[in-house]
């Protein structure tokens, strides 16, 4: 897998995807139309943002509540090309596994990481350098069969090349 | 030696034994799917290749949502689902007035029992372990892949086991036992993990008040949670599809991440604040509250249970004018058994709407919106900002009774003091 670098765009402890995407909204089928609406209730800046800071950054419990896909699809249409927090919803993390998003855990603390900076996300040695703040975390590798499915580019591709599991 | 979650993967996936951290590829007795997260499934499975449900009568659809349709793209969804059912013969499809909400048709038929592995896409999903099933959440492209091969990848959890001593004291309900337990575990405190609820004080609960429970150990980050079932899930089972089903507990010598005990008896009405399910409070911490709306209903609290004791609070009473008492029967079944009861009747005459069975208010997408600024009690899951309507809307969360008790009040009331 390539290596994936980026602006960090920062976000706190416990997002449900309700603050995603609300639910009000999930009548709407072409996720190009559903992103405008991504994150709406919590930052109304987040589409801009997310032009120029493609690696969102969480604290804990990121994703939790519904397990509706949208939320990952409306970061992935609103151009979030990876995710790094200190713990996921368990619903969450596999979606955005599944939507081929490398969505990866933080060991320890999110704090070290301000809005902004310089990230560069290196999986052969499973660490994340902030090349702003000169230094390093290290993640949580994945198990192998979820990086096959990553590597995939999701679950859509990986299970219609095989077939099955 | 294993736990319930244990026996039921590794016999899913035809091994003698598994243990926590391992996954496992297994065969899923029943896949359900709604208007909302189906059509993205149905989407998913086709582009995967495939051309045949791997076992149509282990498919469950629902439209359950917002229904009646309350615009063109929610018709469209539900439009799809009708299609989806044809075209692939899914004989368990519940349209509007044919079913409900999805979690409680699953239990209430009969389509769930003890040890059966359950996916939904829905993150209630978790509702059927009320009855002993290892029932889980999963988004719309893992419905599809389960659609095409009838098999999913599971982590095996780790189970965190929690045992209920005493008995609830009436008009105390289940919701506040697992309002009380989620304010201790808190939002992410059995993230991946399996919750198994055991003891006296669980056995003496009905499974109305079990799916409560099971239902809302999601709001804690569990895999799942599963009432250990016993005589009360036979004889419900039994009684729903002329059945008696084998039962399925945890080896003596299983062993947990964690173990909690909690008394029932000391628990008091509960109340989650905004913004977050484990803001939880005693009663008389935020009673006084004023409220715009009150609401029964969802798949959290919309059984005859419920409505029985909010029937039995409001009963020759009115609640407070200005306030919306919204009451939604879970399901089909429900709806009419209460009409039949009269509790139906004696909420009408109380003040209150009964919509039709529908998620609808729970997540603000019908039936009873929030405005800017309102303040809703309600009998539901989540309070999450935006959750119910307007994004400085305000939802508690609490029991049923508490939800009737705060009706008549117009602000958020202990239900003790007007318990007859």
């Amino acid at each position: 897998m390539k290596a994936i670098s980026g602006k960090a765009l920062r976000y706190g402890d416990n997002i449900n995807t309700d603050l995603i995407i609300p639910a009000r909204y999930l009548n709407i089928t072409d996720a190009s139309v559903l992103a405008e609406h991504a994150m709406e209730d919590l930052d109304p800046r987040f589409r801009e943002k997310a032009a120029t800071c493609c690696i969102l950054v969480a604290g804990k419990n990121f994703g939790c509540g519904s397990s509706r896909e949208h939320a990952v699809l409306v970061l992935k249409a609103s151009g979030i090309k990876a995710i790094l927090a200190e713990s996921y919803a368990r619903i969450f993390f596999r979606n955005a596994i599944n939507q081929g998003i490398p969505t990866f855990e933080v060991e320890g603390t999110s704090d070290g990481f301000g809005e902004g900076d310089q990230l560069e996300v290196d999986l052969k040695s499973w660490t994340v350098r902030n090349l702003t703040k000169a230094r390093s975390s290290g993640l949580r590798p994945l198990p192998d069969f979820m990086m096959s499915i990553l590597e995939s580019g999701g679950l859509v591709s990986y299970l219609k090349e095989r077939r099955e599991w | 030696m294993m736990t319930i979650s244990e026996q039921v993967l590794a016999r899913a996936s035809n091994k003698a034994s598994v243990q926590p951290g391992e996954i496992v590829i297994a065969n899923v007795d029943l896949l359900m799917i709604n208007e909302i997260t189906g059509p993205l499934a149905v989407e998913a499975f086709e582009e995967m290749g495939f051309d045949r449900v791997w076992d149509r009568d282990k498919i469950v659809a629902v439209n359950d949502h917002a229904i009646p349709a309350v615009d063109i793209k929610s018709a469209t969804l539900m439009k799809k689902m009708r299609m989806f059912a044809r075209a692939y013969g899914i004989r368990n499809f519940y349209d509007v007035a044919r079913g409900g909400i999805a979690h409680q048709l699953l239990v209430e038929k009969g389509f769930v029992g003890p040890g059966k592995l359950v996916v939904g896409a829905d993150s209630h999903t978790c509702t059927s372990g009320s009855v002993g099933a290892l029932s889980v959440g999963v988004g719309s492209t893992e419905a599809g892949a389960v659609m095409g091969t009838g098999k999913l990848w599971f982590r095996v959890p780790e189970t965190m086991r929690i045992e209920v001593t005493g008995h609830l004291k009436e008009p105390v309900m289940a919701k506040d036992l697992i309002l009380k337990i989620i304010g201790e575990v808190r939002a992410d405190g059995a993230t991946y993990k399996a919750v198994e609820f055991c003891g006296e004080g669980i056995s003496k609960i009905s499974i109305d008040g079990r799916m409560t429970t099971a239902n809302m150990s999601i709001e804690m980050g569990a895999k799942t949670g599963i009432v250990e079932p016993d005589q009360t899930t036979i004889n419900y089972l039994k009684a729903k599809t002329g059945h008696s089903v084998p039962l399925i507990k945890s080896d003596p010598d299983a062993e947990y991440a964690e173990e909690l005990q909690f008394d029932a008896s000391e628990v008091e009405p509960m109340v989650a604040a905004p913004f977050q399910v484990d803001n939880v409070k005693t009663v008389d911490e935020v009673q006084g509250t004023e409220i715009d709306q009150a609401f029964i209903g969802s798949c959290t609290n919309g059984r005859m249970e419920d409505l029985r004791i909010a029937a039995k609070i409001v009963k020759c009473r009115r609640i407070r004018s200005g306030v919306r008492f919204i009451v939604i029967p879970a399901s089909t079944e429900i709806y009419r058994e209460a009409l039949r009861e009269g509790i139906l009747e004696t909420l009408l005459e109380a003040g209150a709407v009964i919509s039709n069975p529908t998620c609808g208010p729970c997540l603000g997408m019908s039936q009873g919106v929030l405005a800017a600024d309102e303040v809703c009690i309600s009998s539901s899951n989540r309070n999450f900002v935006g959750r119910m309507g307007d994004k400085t809307s305000r939802v508690f969360l609490a029991s049923p009774a508490t939800v009737a008790a705060s009706a008549l009040a117009g602000k958020i009331a202990d239900p003790r003091g007007v318990w007859p």
